[in-house]
């Protein structure tokens, strides 16, 4: 068969195409999970944050995360004098135990449940020098435990401060977005203990999914769009003041 | 045919000369044809060159000493098949299989075991409870949100009882006053609230709202 450089030319751009397919490799075998049919996200309401600290148990409970570090926790922000550059961020054991009264009570205060936001383009899955970290074909974040060094460059990486090195395994850490649940058909444990719904496990690609109504008919944010990480965490009711 | 015959006039030309690219002689003459423009063709330079042994290129006698490099190719072959031989074993088959990580590792976080059954295991076994809750306030309160993470209790409901709630904790946890709730959330300051009765001394946790007010509204 002869091809012309016309042909040619059309060609290549459709085995470029095709390559991409076989490089993404087929999908996980399992008979009632298919990581093609998902990409997930989470919805955080923060009009609906009452800062109870059910969703930060809940994830220490579930994911056995050790004392003093957190995969997610609930800040506290008090905004002064309507000084949107100088705000006050507290956020004391994760918010699990509560906050105490502020010693100041003019300004606005509100809380932000704060957790991976399981960015499409991921600056900590980009600097990992051994392939632990990884976006998965359903689009979370994770890390490989036995691949993981615990060189630290992730959290370094992370500028939304989601990662720590466990002081166990000394592997680097995060939310896995509790992907043995929804792997599962269960919400993750976060949003399962959430009692005023202001967490809500987002499947993107799943067009039944309650929250895509959410997400049109609501103005959304997510945190830092600037630094165009393709945050998957979005905000409603998100104040400018949050960093 | 002799280069003396036809060139009289150089004195040293006495030996045949032959031009074989493949066969040179000890000695050849040497020289360039250049064009006299009249019909004829004249020699100029024509020299004498003698021909040694082997004369090595200039880049092989700047190199003369060319051993030691051929043993550091070597030892970096050898050392380069040791390392694909190496990967061969060390690297995992699943690695790269959706990308510059282990396949595996996806089947390895999914297949962590779950502590929070979700609600709705909870509801087919304890419908009274559901019941009662549905048409409450705490209606879109999960069960686990207050009694903790039970799937331990799904999977051995004889032998592993739930813990008794403490409410003062739990009660407060959410509904203690603070600023910086959401303002239609609703919020007591405990301390003046109650005088230190218990909560569900007036609210049932499961459906909170006290009847005498229900009956009012």
């Amino acid at each position: 068969m002869k091809i012309t450089r016309r042909q040619l030319l059309i060609l290549l751009p459709a085995a470029a195409v095709a390559w991409k397919y076989v490089r993404a490799g087929t999908p996980q075998e399992s008979p009632n999970y298919n990581t093609s049919e998902h990409w997930w996200g989470m919805l955080l309401d923060i009009t609906k944050c009452i800062g109870c600290g059910s969703c930060v148990h809940a994830c220490q409970l579930e994911n056995h995360v050790p004392d003093g570090y957190f995969r997610t926790w609930v800040e506290r922000y008090v905004v002064r004098d309507w000084g949107f550059e100088h705000v006050s961020v507290d956020s004391p054991d994760g918010g699990k135990n509560g906050y105490p009264p502020l010693p100041w009570d003019q300004g606005k205060s509100f809380f932000v449940p704060k957790m991976c936001n399981q960015c499409a383009d991921s600056p900590c899955t980009q600097v990992c020098p051994v392939g632990a970290t990884f976006v998965s074909p359903d689009g979370v974040v994770l890390v490989d435990p036995k691949y993981c060094l615990g060189c630290r460059y992730c959290v370094q990486a992370c500028p939304y401060g989601c990662r720590f090195i466990n002081p166990e395994t000394r592997t680097a850490e995060k939310c896995t977005l509790c992907y043995h649940r929804i792997t599962k058909g269960l919400t993750t444990a976060c949003c399962e203990a959430c009692p005023t719904g202001a967490r809500q496990l987002a499947d993107l690609k799943d067009p039944n999914d309650p929250v895509h109504e959410f997400l049109k008919t609501h103005s959304v944010q997510v945190l830092k769009p600037h630094l165009a990480t393709g945050s998957k965490a979005f905000y409603n009711g998100l104040d400018g003041s949050v960093r | 045919m002799k280069c003396a015959q036809s060139h009289p006039d150089v004195p040293w030309l006495t030996e045949p000369c032959r031009s074989s690219l493949f066969q040179l002689p000890s000695e050849a003459c040497v020289g360039r044809t250049v064009d006299r423009l009249d019909g004829l063709w004249e020699i100029v330079g024509l020299i004498k060159e003698t021909y040694g042994p082997f004369q090595p290129p200039a880049a092989m006698i700047a190199y003369k000493d060319v051993q030691h490099l051929f043993r550091l190719a070597t030892v970096f072959v050898i050392g380069f098949v040791l390392f694909l031989i190496l990967r061969a074993f060390l690297v995992p088959k699943s690695f790269g299989q959706f990308g510059h990580y282990r396949g595996d590792a996806l089947q390895e976080i999914a297949a962590r075991p779950i502590s929070y059954a979700g609600h709705e295991v909870c509801e087919a076994c304890h419908t009274d409870v559901f019941d009662l809750k549905k048409h409450g306030r705490h209606a879109r309160v999960a069960c686990e949100s207050c009694h903790g993470p039970l799937e331990n209790h799904v999977d051995d409901p004889g032998n592993v009882v739930p813990a008794k709630l403490d409410t003062a904790l739990l009660c407060v946890r959410c509904h203690e006053s603070i600023p910086a709730k959401p303002m239609d959330f609703p919020q007591v300051n405990t301390a003046e609230h109650s005088a230190e009765l218990p909560c569900e001394t007036c609210h049932k946790p499961h459906s909170p709202r006290i009847e005498t007010e229900e009956k009012k509204k």
